[in-house]
C-alpha cells in the first residue's frame, strides 16, 4: 500500500473515531468552555497555517509569486460575501491571468 | 430517514428540510474545487473519493491534500487531518441530546457529523425539525459533495500543470474561505490573534522543519492561548455549553461556506 493511501485511510479512520465520541462521551468532558475555545482555535491556527504556506512556500523556500495577488482578489470577494466556488475561481482566474503576462 | 411525528408539526419539518436542501446544494458544490485541487496535490481519483466518501469533513480533506501537495510526510498529513476534524468531536457532543438517537442510527448519524449539519439541526424548534434538518442537510451534503468531488477530480486530472490554470492560488484561497467565517465580529478578536500568529509561525518555521510540521506547530499556538487564557470569550461557531447556538452563529456557520 502507497503512503498516499495510508494518509488517506488514517485520516478517515480518525476523523471517524472523533465524530464517533463526541456522540459517546459523556457529555460534560467535551462542554468544559475551555475545551471548546480551544478546539475553535486550533480550527483557525491550523486553517491560517494552511492559507500562509499554501500563499507563500514553494518546496521549504519562501516565495512571493502570482499566488499573494490572487489571495488579496480572493480576501475581497470575501469581504464582499462571494460564494466559496466564487472565490476559488475567482483566484484562480488571477493567478493563471497574472502568470499568462509572466509573472511568477 | 427519521420517524418523526408529522401532526401538528408539518411547517417546522417543511422549513428545516428546505434549509437542508439549500444548505446541501450551496455546499456540494464546491465538492467540484477539493476533487480538482486533490488530484492537482498528487492523489488519484481513487484516493479523492476515498477521502470524500470516507473521511467526508471539507477543512480535514483539504488540509490533508495541502500538507500531501507541499511534500509532507504522512504523519504530518494525519495529525494536520484529525486536529481539524477535533471539532467535529465537539459537534456530536452538541447533537447527542438534541437528537436522541436510537443506537441503530449512530454510526451513520457520526459520519454525518459536520459543521453545516450541525448548524442546520441546532437552529430548529423543535426535536422532530432538529432531526429532519440533521439528516437531511448530514445526507444531502453528503451525496452531492461526492458527486462534484468525482466531477472536480475526473476534470482536475485532464488538466496537466495545476499551476498553469492558478490551481495552487485556488488552494490558499480555499483555506482562506473557510477560515473567514471565524475571524468575524468582536468575539472574533482573538481568533484573529491567533490566525497571525499561525501565520507568522508557519513561515518563520517552513525554511528549516519538513514540510507539514510548520503548520502542526501553528496549531500549538492555538493551544497555549486556548488553555492559558481564561478570561477570553469563546470563538468560532462552537458554543460552549448551548446546545442551541444563537442564530448569528447558525447563519454565520452555514451561510458562508463553513468548513464541511
Amino acid at each position: 500500500m502507497t503512503a498516499l493511501w495510508i494518509a488517506v485511510l488514517l485520516s478517515s479512520v480518525a476523523c471517524f473515531a472523533l465524530k464517533l465520541a463526541g456522540h459517546l462521551l459523556p457529555r460534560h468532558w467535551l462542554a468544559e468552555p475551555r475545551v471548546a475555545r480551544t478546539a475553535a482555535l486550533v480550527t483557525v491556527a491550523l486553517l491560517a497555517a494552511l492559507v500562509a504556506v499554501q500563499t507563500a512556500t514553494d518546496g521549504g523556500r519562501l516565495v512571493l509569486d502570482a499566488r499573494v495577488p490572487a489571495l488579496a482578489v480572493a480576501a475581497v470577494a470575501l469581504a464582499l460575501r462571494a460564494p466559496f466556488i466564487l472565490v476559488v475561481v475567482l483566484a484562480a482566474v488571477t493567478a493563471a491571468g497574472l502568470r499568462l503576462l509572466g509573472m511568477p | 430517514m427519521p420517524r418523526v411525528v408529522r401532526v401538528n408539526l408539518a411547517d417546522p419539518l417543511r422549513a428545516a428540510r428546505r434549509q437542508a436542501v439549500s444548505v446541501s446544494v450551496a455546499t456540494g458544490l464546491y465538492g467540484v474545487s477539493f476533487g480538482a485541487l486533490s488530484v492537482a496535490s498528487g492523489l488519484d481519483v481513487a484516493q479523492t473519493m476515498a477521502l470524500s466518501l470516507l473521511l467526508f469533513s471539507g477543512g480535514s480533506q483539504f488540509a490533508l491534500i495541502g500538507v500531501v501537495g507541499a511534500g509532507g510526510a504522512v504523519g504530518a498529513a494525519v495529525a494536520s487531518a484529525a486536529l481539524l476534524g477535533a471539532r467535529n468531536a465537539l459537534y456530536g457532543a452538541q447533537l447527542a441530546p438534541l437528537l436522541a438517537l436510537p443506537t441503530s442510527r449512530l454510526l451513520p448519524a457520526a459520519q454525518l457529523t459536520i459543521d453545516e449539519s450541525t448548524a442546520v439541526a441546532t437552529a430548529q424548534p423543535t426535536r422532530a425539525a432538529a432531526r429532519v434538518g440533521f439528516w437531511w442537510t448530514g445526507a444531502g451534503i453528503w451525496v452531492l459533495w461526492n458527486l462534484f468531488t468525482l466531477v472536480g477530480a475526473l476534470a482536475g486530472d485532464r488538466l496537466g500543470d495545476p499551476r498553469r490554470y492558478g490551481l495552487d492560488a485556488a488552494a490558499a484561497a480555499a483555506f482562506l474561505a473557510l477560515v473567514w467565517p471565524r475571524l468575524g465580529g468582536p468575539q472574533g478578536r482573538t481568533a484573529r490573534l491567533v490566525a497571525a500568529g499561525a501565520v507568522l509561525v508557519a513561515l518563520a518555521t517552513t525554511p528549516v522543519l519538513p514540510a507539514g510540521v510548520p503548520v502542526l506547530l501553528a496549531a500549538g499556538v492555538a493551544v497555549l492561548v486556548g488553555v492559558l487564557a481564561p478570561a477570553l470569550p469563546p470563538t468560532g461557531p462552537v458554543n460552549d455549553d448551548e446546545a442551541r447556538p444563537a442564530p448569528a452563529d447558525t447563519a454565520r456557520g452555514t451561510g458562508e461556506g463553513g468548513t464541511t
